[in-house]
């Protein structure tokens, strides 16, 4: 290692702009948690690039000390993949949130997920509006009251991680803007997959719609309501593990007393390559006001996009040989005037 | 059967329409015979026209598919107005064209076609061939499918080929009695079909009999007792292959990256007529391209402004709908001052409108259909072989200057062709000198000032993600003078607006001086054209100078900003016409900016201007009194 290379930290990772987001917000916690996990991870400022679209989330990349492309509400999985497929060499994230991913940006968001193209996606979800003051959101749940909906939301709202899943996304995973370790964690398994890594994290808007995740956030409530995804481990929750996720016939899955659930308890395999099963496990709550599973639910190996398009490039330049422009011009008929 | 005895008969030119149904095979008769008249060494210039549905209804007139070639003995500009021959290949293209064959012209009709059925759907109330309508014609009545059978039969009856099979052989016959009739070589296309049918030689070798037996048709039938020759063009020596303009863009592109030694990215999503321009890059990538089918038009100018960020040159090709869903990202490509080019092959408009026709109705979109002040600069190529140096004219502007460019062509300059005079790839114009990546911080301390301008272009430094210690941030925010921040500033952003049109017009300042034509420099009418109007502008300018009538006319590429010296060129002259296939976009953006009357004439047909129209309309502005 250079010197040049030495061991980095987070505040290498921090720009001079002086963060804007209202006191209090959840995103300070989810900026603070990706600036330390990209210097731990050793990660390079320059190699790496934050897309985002527009809202309050899509603020992060001026906060990031590395290039950063702060673009038009919706798009950032447009830009992000037309920069991975010309420049392989660099770490590329896009941050998005619930209004600028799922609603106006949401044909993007699965095209960039099912053709896996080598970004990390975070999806920061606070069920609102904020940078426009107040409007439901596409994960509002039916009945919320906002600005424009005053007798309550009759908006179905779209479950991230389905969504992901159902766009075959290689690597889905939930995580929560106030478990730094938890979300370290998750961003560390994100950023090392190769290919699309979609992560909804549930941010806390203090100001629009605080409260909105206290099930999963606070200690009162959190224990008995965050059911933890472990690769590996049998699917339980609660304070003492009283609650156990099983298996039904019809390929849904259900909450049942540990005690009663025997050898039906789902054991988690994110690694399965069919997403029926990480599908139905996100099946098990549509609003995070009650057990809600958290962690990776998906991450499988998938060809990645912008590896197969330089493949092709390398494969045609053997085939064919390097480009030579006036080969190219002469190609079909031509005939000489004298 | 003897070989009955023929006339031949030179002609300086001709104009053959091909028309039948959208089944028929006419593009590809008359790209054929394009590429036959090419080796013969005519200049020529096509004009395919088809209707946008794939398959219409047989034997109606919405289905009918046309194709004509102009061809000459010398240099020409159009594809010709009234065609001397049509070529019908049942009743609905004959109604539908006989109304542009030339007095006296020559029909070639398929009489099997003429059914009861097919005249009723074309709306024919008795047979045109056999009730005298058409005597003031030269009329050629031949039973194209039947001659085509039997041509065939024994290989129907050998079980080579179906009888449905043989009959789809039928333009290949029409094809190769044309070609007896004007003299043009079928070899070429017997190669080419030998190749298209090399997985299926019984249909290749099936195709070239019907071929022969149209040519020998007209051999020894007494039936036609005139055959044509137009002699080779004396066209500059050089070596020419024929090129339609999306090939030719598509060229361009190529040109481009090998010439800045930039890697080109296309990210598209089809669209008639653009759609050609990322197949045919696709078919690149030994010179490095990436393409990308993008999920829809925003995703595609998206892909590309990230590209253009990571240091590719960056392009993306649409049609009119297709830049109306890129414009938000138009104006963040010029906001974040990015080289990138965005092509409008433009097409008959509004909304879904005429995806296979011509129009010209862009102009005002691409210049200012953007929210905010958002000045892009715009190019327009003005024939098929142009697109290629337009393509390099793009990205000269985007590179030297950092800034998005919309290259604008349309359906008419997509599809035809014309001889296209091989440049060398050395003669290129170098853009290796136009940009070059920043390495080093350029501001105080050792900082990056991502927008500290060159003094002379505007242009701002282009630092790709990658480089160390360059680390910044764009966007679509207004920024401060440079280092980019955020700033929302009253006087910074009115200072930023000024300085973003500032930037367009150092490109003016850098174009070369326009080239007016008039010959004998006594011209009082000055016609001012852009884009694929060039052709039959200069025919008519020639056309209205062989009557006696000086004209002069000056044509122009870059349409925003306008050439420095277009308004004093103006005023020399006592009228200044500008004819466009719109409602007059450009007509009023010179009124607006020199104060001048400028006349418009305006055509949106679908078609590109017939030269005729508008010596007609020429000749009747340059007649009116003007005020004193």
């Amino acid at each position: 290692m250079t010197e040049a290379q030495a061991k980095l930290t987070k505040k290498d990772f921090t720009s001079d702009r002086e963060v804007r987001w209202c006191p209090g917000c959840g995103d300070y916690a989810i900026l603070a948690s990706v600036q330390t996990m990209l210097a731990e991870s050793g990660a390079r400022p320059e190699s790496t690039v934050f897309i985002s679209g527009i809202g309050c989330s899509s603020r992060f990349p001026y906060y990031m000390d590395t290039y950063g492309f702060h673009s038009i509400h919706g798009r950032a999985p447009t830009l992000a993949t037309g920069l991975a497929i010309t420049r392989p060499d660099l770490d590329i994230w896009v941050v998005t949130g619930d209004g600028d991913g799922l609603s106006i940006g949401g044909n993007h968001l699965i095209h960039a997920l099912r053709r896996n193209v080598n970004l990390t996606i975070l999806l920061f979800n606070n069920e609102i509006y904020g940078l426009t003051k107040g409007q439901y959101s596409p994960t509002s749940p039916l009945g919320a009251v906002h600005k424009t909906t005053p007798m309550g939301s009759i908006d179905r709202p779209v479950n991230p991680v389905s969504l992901a899943l159902g766009a075959e996304a290689t690597f889905v995973a939930r995580s929560i803007d106030n478990d730094r370790k938890h979300l370290t964690e998750t961003l560390m398994a994100a950023h090392e997959h190769p290919g699309a890594s979609f992560v909804e994290i549930y941010q806390n808007c203090n100001v629009f719609n605080d409260g909105a995740f206290d099930a999963l956030r606070t200690p009162a409530q959190r224990d008995d309501n965050q059911i933890r995804l472990r690769e590996g481990e049998p699917i339980t929750f609660g304070r003492n593990g009283e609650h156990a996720v099983v298996a039904l016939d019809d390929g849904s899955m259900q909450i049942v007393p540990t005690g009663e659930a025997g050898e039906r308890i789902v054991v988690h395999d994110p690694r399965r390559d069919e997403p029926t099963t990480a599908f139905a496990l996100s099946r098990l709550a549509h609003n995070p006001t009650g057990p809600t599973p958290i962690g990776i639910f998906r991450q499988v190996k998938r060809p990645v996009y912008d590896v197969l398009v330089r493949e092709q490039i390398a494969s045609a330049k053997a085939q064919r040989g390097e480009g030579d422009l006036d080969d190219l011009l002469n190609s079909g008929n031509v005939w000489d005037v004298f | 059967m003897s070989v009955a005895e023929h006339h031949k008969v030179t002609l300086s030119n001709a104009v053959i329409r091909f028309a039948g149904d959208s089944g028929d095979g006419m593009q590809l008769t008359g790209d054929r015979f394009t590429s036959q008249t090419a080796m013969v060494g005519n200049d020529l210039a096509t004009l395919p026209d088809f209707p946008a549905e794939i398959r219409a209804p047989a034997g109606t007139l919405a289905g009918v598919s046309s194709f004509q070639l102009h061809f000459s003995e010398k240099d020409i500009h159009t594809p010709g107005d009234a065609p001397d021959v049509l070529v019908a290949m049942n009743p609905a293209a004959l109604m539908k064209h006989l109304g542009a064959l030339k007095a006296g012209g020559t029909i070639i009709a398929n009489s099997d076609a003429f059914t009861e059925r097919n005249l009723h759907k074309a709306g024919y109330e008795s047979n045109p061939l056999e009730d005298g309508s058409l005597t003031d014609y030269q009329l050629h009545v031949v039973k194209l499918t039947d001659l085509t059978l039997r041509a065939l039969e024994e290989r129907i009856q050998a079980g080579e080929l179906n009888k449905k099979e043989a009959e789809r052989c039928k333009n290949m016959l029409a094809l190769g009695l044309v070609s007896w009739m004007f003299h043009r070589p079928v070899d070429d296309t017997e190669a080419w079909l030998r190749q298209k049918f090399a997985a299926k030689p019984v249909l290749a070798e099936a195709n070239i009999t019907a071929l022969r037996a149209g040519w020998n048709y007209g051999n020894t039938t007494e039936a036609f007792v005139y055959s044509y020759e137009v002699p080779a063009a004396k066209l500059p020596s050089g070596r020419y292959r024929n090129i339609t303009g999306n090939q030719a863009l598509t060229y361009g592109l190529v040109a481009a990256s090998v010439r800045s030694g930039l890697p080109l990215f296309c990210g598209s999503y089809p669209i008639t007529p653009a759609s050609d321009i990322l197949q045919e890059l696709s078919k690149q990538k030994h010179f490095g391209v990436s393409t990308f089918q993008a999920e829809d038009e925003i995703a595609a100018i998206g892909s590309v402004i990230g590209a253009a960020f990571g240091g590719a040159l960056a392009v993306t090709a649409s049609s009119g709908p297709g830049i109306a869903l890129k414009s938000e990202a138009m104006g963040l490509a010029m906001i974040t001052e990015l080289p990138l080019i965005v092509i409008d092959v433009m097409r008959g408009g509004p909304s879904t409108g005429l995806p296979t026709k011509t129009e010209q109705s862009d102009l005002l979109q691409v210049i200012f259909g953007r929210n905010g002040e958002a000045p892009i600069p715009v190019v327009a190529a003005s024939s098929p072989a142009n697109c290629f140096d337009t393509a390099l004219e793009a990205a000269r502007i985007a590179l030297t200057y950092r800034t998005p460019v919309v290259l604008l062509s349309d359906g008419y300059l997509a599809n035809s062709a014309e001889p296209w005079r091989l440049p060398t790839a050395d003669s290129l114009p170098d853009l290796t000198e136009a940009f070059a990546f920043t390495t080093e911080p350029n501001g105080p301390d050792g900082t990056y000032l991502p927008y500290l301008r060159d003094e002379q272009t505007l242009a701002r430094p282009w630092a790709v993600p990658g480089t160390p210690g360059l680390e910044h941030r764009v966007g679509g925010i207004e920024k401060e003078d440079d280092t980019g921040h955020i700033s929302y500033d009253a006087a910074n952003h009115d200072r930023w607006t000024r300085l973003r049109h500032a930037r367009l017009q150092r490109i003016a300042e850098g174009l070369a001086p326009l080239a007016v034509e008039d010959p004998d420099g006594d011209a009082e009418v000055l016609v001012v054209g852009w884009g694929s109007t060039e052709g039959p502008i200069r025919a008519a300018c020639q056309q209205l100078r062989d009557k006696g009538h000086p004209v002069a006319r000056v044509h122009i590429r870059h349409v925003a900003p306008l050439p420095p010296d277009l308004p004093d060129i103006m005023r020399r002259y006592r009228t200044v016409v500008c004819p466009e296939n719109n409602m007059g976009q450009l007509a009023m953006l010179l009124r607006a900016q020199t104060l001048i009357d400028v006349k418009a004439f305006n055509r949106v047909s679908g078609l590109p201007f017939a030269s005729a129209d508008l010596v007609a309309a020429i000749e009747a502005f340059a007649s009116e009194e003007v005020p004193a």
